[in-house]
């Protein structure tokens, strides 16, 4: 029997949740993981999303926001379809970061968590993404663009809006 | 555990292995500063502040998360300490915004202490404070978020401490911020507020001012303001609270209550009421004048001397031509011990009727007289913080009784103490629970019954538990080597009697409504009793009264005489029976009512002479809580216009023409003799008298000084005779066991306790002249719609 009846979320996500609760020995280890797989589904972490998740793990709902609001990487609204995350830390930043940073800045109209008024994407300065060897990098959604110049990056973006992008909604 | 040796700034110290080198040091008279640690909560190590420097370790080590050790070698105040605590005030000082000179907390703010004995002046922050507006989270909860420092002393306090949870942390870094339970985005104003207990521990505990409190706020300075330790009007339970008080040009006005200086049985809770509601003092709505009822009916202000007198005279021509017994007398359950007692001393001896009740909401005969002769069956309210297993059967003290749930929370929490409960409905504190059984409605009976030993009422008892819970339960507190019972006022009479004779070996009490139901009791505000629950007839003190023999009528008895006009006259004192007991007003209509009061209550309302009275805020004497720990009540406000009831009930007796030197023996001279020539009655207002002189204190004069008829008390109630007067008067809490032996089970008894049913917002009559609980129902009645329009 499903953890909770009339979930927001697909019969895939529920099932996987009902089996992430009984992983860890204190039932609230799962809510980081939880909170990452409602934001690939629903797209952010919704008032809605957060009270379930409460009601899964029988944490408080403020106990849900305290952790939800620590990482910068969840979000409470919704993003772009594609989500641009340049990277500006030390080897990036060296490299070019900031320029591709400015350079998206422009090219999409939107600043540091903005969103296009089309909804295709959206742009968020993050810290280190592990892609140092090949900075600067950019994280689009899941995947990763590296040793980027702002044409590169022009063409990158150009394929995303051809829809030929990889689409994790 | 084994004592540890250590060092601290040269000085040899021990203390018990696993003890913190704050709570050490602080023992031992030095002090540690620390914003985060606070004693009893959890540790966080947030601030920095407690960084001392301990031999062979290789930084700063801070002081609230180090157990002392053997042979620990520390520095407590170095160069070099200061200037860590230095830096660590200039980056809390980096945002802090520097409005001290209007700020609630400014005088006695720990940063501002802080500041001040490290000199962090100077910063190298020079970046623009991120200013934010403050945010009213509830109508006594306001946050000003650029002054908080950090230290989630509020969030562990409302988690830990008061089981609420009601506050968080959300973000990260130096943009974490305090949240409350219930965010903007969810309110119907897009503003964030707390659905809680409103107690106002957070701001309590707050060491800044960036939660303040919505009563005091932007009121008054700390040092403009008296502080006067007095015992909380509300509850049962007895806390102490330390009132701030102002001169205003017509008298004194309470400004705030708090207990920061932890002297009574509450350390620093406080609940709801106790911290603000004593707003009722200064309703517009408050008597000042005394009001008698003109014959076209309406009640019209006169003079103290006209209101006495008329009533004074009428009182005495009905019971000289109706007689004695048609006159009833109702006390309260907020005035003092001394009030109490002389007010059924005016009824048996003044009026010489034993035609005296109150509002009862515990059935203390019933204990009294189950315990009777028994040693250390009573328990005291420090009890609850210390035993090792409680039961709690009945009652809801989170509501009622905040401060025993409080104890109850800190002794599960930090003693490991077992709590057993039952009870028939899902009170909060089961979360605290070793084990809860919910009891069928109703079956508290059938439950005594069980745990007596009968198996067969288990079915009866509970529905819902199971077979062997039930079992398990009977067996751990049966078999508890040391029992705490804590008796919620569902239970009464022959329950009661059984549950006492059942746990042999238990410690009992029982939870009352008000400040001093205990007291009401133990003075003898009832028909069939004598102070100390001593028989109408045979005992010494019904020879010295000479009180007819057969019990007079209770409460409701006496509304029955008036229905049929058999009750000449009702003097009610501080009490609203015509509320509580929801009397047709018509049935007063040929009774000659005399109420004293604060307010125009529905009472007072119908009465023939009202006298305005001060509360008990505003009198001094003594008050017994629930558990019979007698505390000392001081005078904190003034209210001009009013009188306190002991002044009242003497002058009333006076007006009758009854000597007052036989209703309250004030006075020295010629009788000063201490008691030795004259037998022991001879010398009681002198007795204090000498006391006093001995202890440097002016000797009281008056026959409206309570404590003159405080030596009576001690001589006639069983119990009272073993109070310490120095325990008394310097503010300590002394547990009284008035269950003396030779006291009658009376049969038949009606026990018509009555449970007021309070709850955390509402305090019996008080409730509707005091703004503060109005707004808050309001503000709670309004976070309950939304969750339902959620849930729906």
């Amino acid at each position: 029997m499903a953890a909770v009846e009339n979930t927001l979320f697909s019969p895939q996500t529920a099932a996987r949740f009902d089996k992430l609760v009984t992983l860890y020995p204190i039932k609230r280890s799962a809510l980081v993981p939880m909170l990452l797989y409602a934001q690939d589904e629903v797209g952010y972490v919704s008032d809605e999303v957060v009270a379930e998740i409460a009601k899964r793990l029988d944490l408080l709902e403020l106990d849900v926001r305290n952790v939800l609001s620590y990482y910068s990487m969840l979000r409470t609204k919704p993003a772009g379809k594609y989500n641009v995350q340049v990277c500006t830390n030390i080897s990036c930043m060296l490299r070019g970061g900031y320029e591709l940073l400015d350079h998206c800045k422009s090219t999409l109209g939107i600043g540091h968590k903005g969103v296009t008024a089309d909804g295709m994407f959206s742009l968020e300065e993050v810290e280190c993404i592990g892609a140092c060897c090949w900075a600067p990098a950019v994280q689009v959604n899941y995947d990763f663009h590296d040793d980027l110049t702002p044409a590169k990056l022009d063409a990158v973006l150009e394929t995303y809006r051809e829809g030929r992008g990889t689409d994790v909604h | 555990m084994p004592d540890v040796s250590f060092t601290v700034d040269g000085k040899k110290l021990t203390a018990p292995a696993g003890t913190l080198l704050i709570d050490a040091c602080k023992s031992a008279g030095i002090e540690i500063p620390a914003f985060c640690y606070y004693p009893g909560l959890s540790l966080q190590a947030a601030c920095r502040m407690c960084v001392v420097r301990i031999e062979k370790m290789p930084k700063l080590q801070t002081a609230c998360t180090t157990p002392v050790a053997e042979g620990m070698v520390v520095v407590s105040e170095s160069p070099e300490i200061a200037q860590a605590r230095k830096s660590t005030l200039q980056l809390l000082l980096g945002n802090h915004p520097l409005d001290c000179p209007v700020c609630d907390a400014g005088g006695q703010c720990e940063l501002q202490d802080m500041t001040f004995k490290y000199g962090a002046a100077d910063s190298f922050y020079a970046e623009p404070k991120n200013h934010r507006e403050e945010q009213q989270w509830s109508p006594v909860v306001f946050f000003d978020r650029p002054r908080c420092i950090l230290c989630y002393r509020c969030v562990r306090m409302c988690g830990e401490g008061m089981d609420v949870f009601a506050l968080g942390i959300q973000n990260r870094g130096s943009s974490s911020v305090i949240a409350p339970n219930v965010p903007a985005e969810l309110s119907p104003e897009h503003l964030p507020h707390v659905d809680c207990e409103q107690c106002g521990m957070c701001i309590d505990v707050c060491p800044v001012g960036a939660l303040t409190s919505g009563t005091y706020r932007y009121k008054t300075r700390p040092w403009e303001m008296n502080h006067v330790s007095t015992i909380c009007t509300h509850c049962g339970d007895g806390c102490k609270t330390t009132l701030g008080v102002r001169s205003t040009s017509e008298g004194s006005e309470i400004m705030r209550g708090d207990n920061r200086d932890k002297s009574g049985m509450n350390g620093d809770f406080l609940c709801n009421k106790g911290r603000y509601a004593f707003d009722f003092a200064n309703q517009p709505e408050r008597l000042t004048k005394p009001l008698v009822r003109q014959p076209d009916g309406k009640l019209k202000p006169v003079s103290w001397e006209e209101a006495l007198t008329f009533a004074g005279n009428k009182l005495r021509e009905l019971r000289d031509t109706r007689g004695a017994a048609s006159i009833g007398v109702i006390g309260s359950n907020r005035t003092t011990n001394e009030e109490n007692y002389l007010l059924q001393k005016f009824a048996r001896t003044v009026l010489g009727t034993n035609n005296i009740d109150h509002h009862r909401t515990a059935d203390y005969v019933t204990l009294a007289v189950a315990l009777q002769g028994s040693a250390n069956r009573l328990a005291s309210q420090r009890d609850v913080l210390t035993a090792q297993n409680i039961l709690l059967i009945g009652g809801d003290p989170t509501n009622q009784a905040p401060l025993t749930a409080w104890n109850l929370r800190t002794n599960v929490r930090l003693n490991k103490a077992k709590l057993f409960i039952a009870n028939t409905d899902e009170i909060k504190l089961r979360r605290q629970a070793k084990a809860f059984i919910q009891v069928a409605p109703f079956a508290y009976n059938s439950f005594v019954d069980y745990l007596a030993g009968d198996d067969a009422s288990a079915n009866s008892a509970s529905v819902s538990a199971q077979a062997d819970q039930l079992s398990d339960f009977r067996a751990a507190v049966v078999e508890a080597e040391s029992l705490l019972v804590l008796v919620g006022n569902e239970l009464r009479d022959g329950e009661l009697t059984r549950l006492i004779n059942t746990l042999p070996n238990a410690k009992f009490a029982c939870i009352a409504d008000y400040a001093n139901s205990r007291g009401a009791s133990d003075m003898g505000l009832l028909p069939d009793m004598l102070p100390g629950y001593q028989p109408l007839s045979g005992s010494a003190l019904a020879e010295e009264f000479h009180t007819p023999a057969q019990p007079g009528l209770d409460m409701l008895a006496m509304f029955d005489a008036a229905n049929s006009g058999a009750l000449s006259a009702l003097y009610v004192v501080g009490s609203n029976p015509v509320a509580h007991y929801s009397v047709d007003p018509s049935a007063l209509q040929n009774t000659f009512l005399i109420v004293q009061d604060m307010f125009l209550t529905e009472t007072a309302a119908l009465a023939d002479v009202v006298l305005p009275a001060a509360n008990l805020y505003e009198k001094s004497g003594s008050v017994t809580n629930s558990y019979g720990d007698l505390q000392l009540v001081s005078k904190a406000a003034d209210k001009p216009g009013t009188r306190s009831d002991f002044e009242l009930i003497v002058r009333l007796a006076d007006k009758m023409g009854h000597p007052v030197k036989s209703l309250v023996p004030f006075g020295k001279g010629l009788r000063a003799d201490m008691g030795q020539s004259r037998g022991a009655q001879s010398g009681e207002a002198d007795r204090h008298a000498v006391w006093l002189t001995a202890n440097n204190l002016e000797p009281k004069v008056s026959p409206f000084d309570s404590f003159a008829i405080l030596d009576e008390i001690q001589r006639v109630v069983p119990g009272y005779d073993k109070l310490r007067r120095l325990q008394l008067l310097s503010g300590n809490d002394q547990h009284i066991a008035p269950a003396s032996s030779g006291l009658v089970q009376i049969e038949n008894r009606k026990n018509l306790v009555l449970p007021s049913s309070d709850t955390l917002f509402t305090s019996g009559s008080l409730t509707k002249y005091s703004p503060m609980l109005l707004d808050i129902q309001k503000h709670q009645q309004r976070e309950v719609a939304d969750h339902f329009a959620e849930a729906d």
